[in-house]
């Protein structure tokens, strides 16, 4: 859509419930443990900060610089508001643009908002947490190490979600590893480095302006090394993950085949009513013209009626 | 210029529109779930899916057409599902030759590939729906009686109140950059200055974008801290469900429900 210009937001329909219950399951425990501890580090200061930051982040999204053609970059912004606000807070505002989004917007689905939340807030934070801190640690007090941080947290975040939603898409059997994985990462890539020079640009914006702001997450929030260490499984798995499955898109096959088995297409009850589609009509094509006859008989009853009583209402 | 035309509420005196919001945001819940349940190449189940879809639709006074069409733009990722059709063994249906390689289109694959597109935009009008026929204030209840936690409630309810501020100061940015000829989108002009220099621009643009949120933000909190603000959140208790929303719901939670399980029991 017009404000989604990443390919990340998984619509419905393409996960299979499996792996949405699972992943809704850990999006719920990590935001409900995030609330908790945003309930107690932060002050009552941070309520409308994060509610106004998150607008920002849905804004800042749609600015774009042109990249040659027809195409442009675009900013994400996990990276960027997991250094200025810390992780937790991030988490927070990241679960509020990404649930407007699809609760509004239609970008990305409700059944998958779970996985969308988990890939783009907790996936993106946890390793641009890892990321910039890394790279900080590493360079000191320096303006070029919170650039080089910013970037390289930037690119990483954008692509370590990249691969885990070509993950999810393979194990739900939507499309094969060997296409998924590497065709999402491989476009990522590229947006990646997109979101890094936004970041870095509004970095150095922000350092030249409020300087207070990254001395202010100096001292680290509480929990921050659970964070940075979450972080760093997660890039590593995905990152070794993802090539082997892709290499060996057959071992994945299997768990999508053990995984999928809700919605593929037979399940153990086919082999004890085989050949029997509805009670009395054996024949498929039958059951489907029924439906059709049916659904049609459905709309058009519900039509006559919206129109009947839209004419009752004008004319009294 | 003021974004409203981001808002996708539009407003109509249809029973949609009046039926509770937390009813709606539960079946549309339901549905998409059913939509998900559903078997590959359950033809009947999915012409259902969509009969009731399109009848929600008449019935809502949105316009089939309006809905159809929002539809239609969450399509573009029906691409990732592609592959299905070439990669999932069965009868050929037809090959495609592509260079060294000959794809092969298999009936399963295809059958698939369909049922996910499907899927994907039966769920797609749901979603519009109930963006359309609920103002946000009303969704906000919704979760409050789904039990999400009031701190994130509270979040989305703020974040929604400036959104469309931000939007603006957003659209206001990049028109300063455009009067500067700093972005050139349409193909055959020449943007100005390096790559390099335009994302820095970009880059700025979200910095100081940035900034005014934060010192908003500030304001905000002074301007509630002078209302009574204490760190406490407090809203109206919800309101009781009225019995036809309450008989609305268990009607079609039961319906969906005997989609699903005829969708069990023959496909």
């Amino acid at each position: 859509m017009l404000l989604s210009p990443l390919p990340m937001h998984i619509p419905d329909g393409f996960l299979s419930v499996a792996v949405s219950l699972i992943l809704w399951f850990a999006t719920i425990l990590v935001v409900a443990y995030a609330l908790k501890r945003v309930g107690e580090d932060l002050g009552e200061r941070q309520v409308p900060m994060m509610g106004v930051l998150a607008a920002a982040i849905f804004a800042g999204q749609m600015l774009n610089f042109t990249v040659a053609g027809g195409t442009s970059g675009h900013l994400m912004g996990a990276a960027i508001a997991t250094i200025l606000l810390g992780p937790w807070a991030a988490i927070l505002v990241l679960t509020c643009v990404v649930g407007i989004q699809a609760l509004i917007f239609q970008d990305g689905g409700l059944l998958v908002l779970g996985a969308n939340i988990f890939n783009m807030g907790i996936v993106g934070t946890a390793v641009a947490y890892m990321a910039y801190h890394t790279v900080r640690r590493l360079t000191g007090e320096r303006l070029w190490g919170i650039l080089v941080g910013g970037f390289v947290a930037a690119w990483l975040s954008i692509e370590i979600a990249a691969l885990g939603v070509g993950l999810q898409l393979a194990i739900s059997g939507i499309s094969p590893a060997n296409i998924a994985i590497p065709a999402m990462g491989g476009i990522h890539a590229l947006i990646g480095i997109g979101e890094g020079l936004i970041t870095v640009g509004a970095l150095a914006f922000l350092y030249s302006a409020r300087r207070d702001l990254f001395q202010a997450n100096q001292a680290g929030p509480v929990g921050g090394k659970t964070v940075w260490v979450g972080g760093l499984l997660i890039a590593l798995v995905l990152a070794v993950a993802s090539p082997l499955a892709s290499a060996h898109p057959d071992g994945l096959e299997w768990v999508a085949e053990q995984k999928g088995f809700l919605d593929a297409a037979q399940g153990p009850l086919y082999n004890i009513i085989p050949d029997y589609v509805l009670p009395g009509i054996s024949n498929e094509a039958l059951a489907t013209i029924l439906a059709g006859i049916v659904g049609t008989l459905i709309v058009f009853a519900v039509g006559l009626l919206v129109a009947y009583s839209r004419r009752r209402v004008q004319t009294s | 210029m003021h974004i409203h035309f981001l808002d996708p509420y539009r407003e109509r005196s249809s029973p949609i529109h009046a039926l509770d919001p937390r009813v709606k945001l539960v079946l549309t819940l339901a549905f998409i779930l059913t939509a998900a349940l559903t078997p590959v190449g359950a033809w009947p189940l999915f012409i259902l899916l969509f009969a009731i879809i399109l009848s929600v639709e008449i019935i809502s006074e949105l316009g089939v057409l309006y809905v159809l069409k929002r539809a239609a733009l969450a399509l573009p990722f029906v691409l990732a599902a592609l592959p299905a059709i070439f990669t999932i063994p069965g009868d050929t249906l037809f090959s495609l030759p592509v260079g060294p390689w000959v794809l092969r289109a298999s009936i399963p694959g295809l059958e698939r590939f369909a049922s996910i597109a499907l899927k994907s935009w039966v769920s797609v009008q749901a979603g519009i729906l109930l963006a359309a026929s609920t103002p946000f204030p009303d969704l906000l209840l919704a979760m409050r009686a789904l039990r999400i936690p009031r701190l994130l409630v509270t979040i989305f309810g703020l974040m929604w109140r400036y959104l469309f501020v931000l939007v603006d100061e957003a659209l206001r940015l990049m028109r300063a950059r455009a009067a500067r000829s700093g972005l050139a989108d349409q193909p055959g002009l020449k943007p100005g200055g390096s790559l390099v220099w335009r994302a820095r621009v970009a880059g700025g643009m979200a910095g100081s974008l940035f900034l005014r949120a934060f010192e908003r933000s500030d304001r905000i909190y002074m301007a509630m801290l002078a209302r009574g603000y204490d760190g406490e959140v407090r809203s109206m208790p919800l309101p009781a469900l009225r019995p036809w929303h309450a008989l609305a719901l268990v009607i079609v939670l039961s319906v969906l429900l005997l989609l699903l399980v005829m969708g069990f029991l023959f496909w």
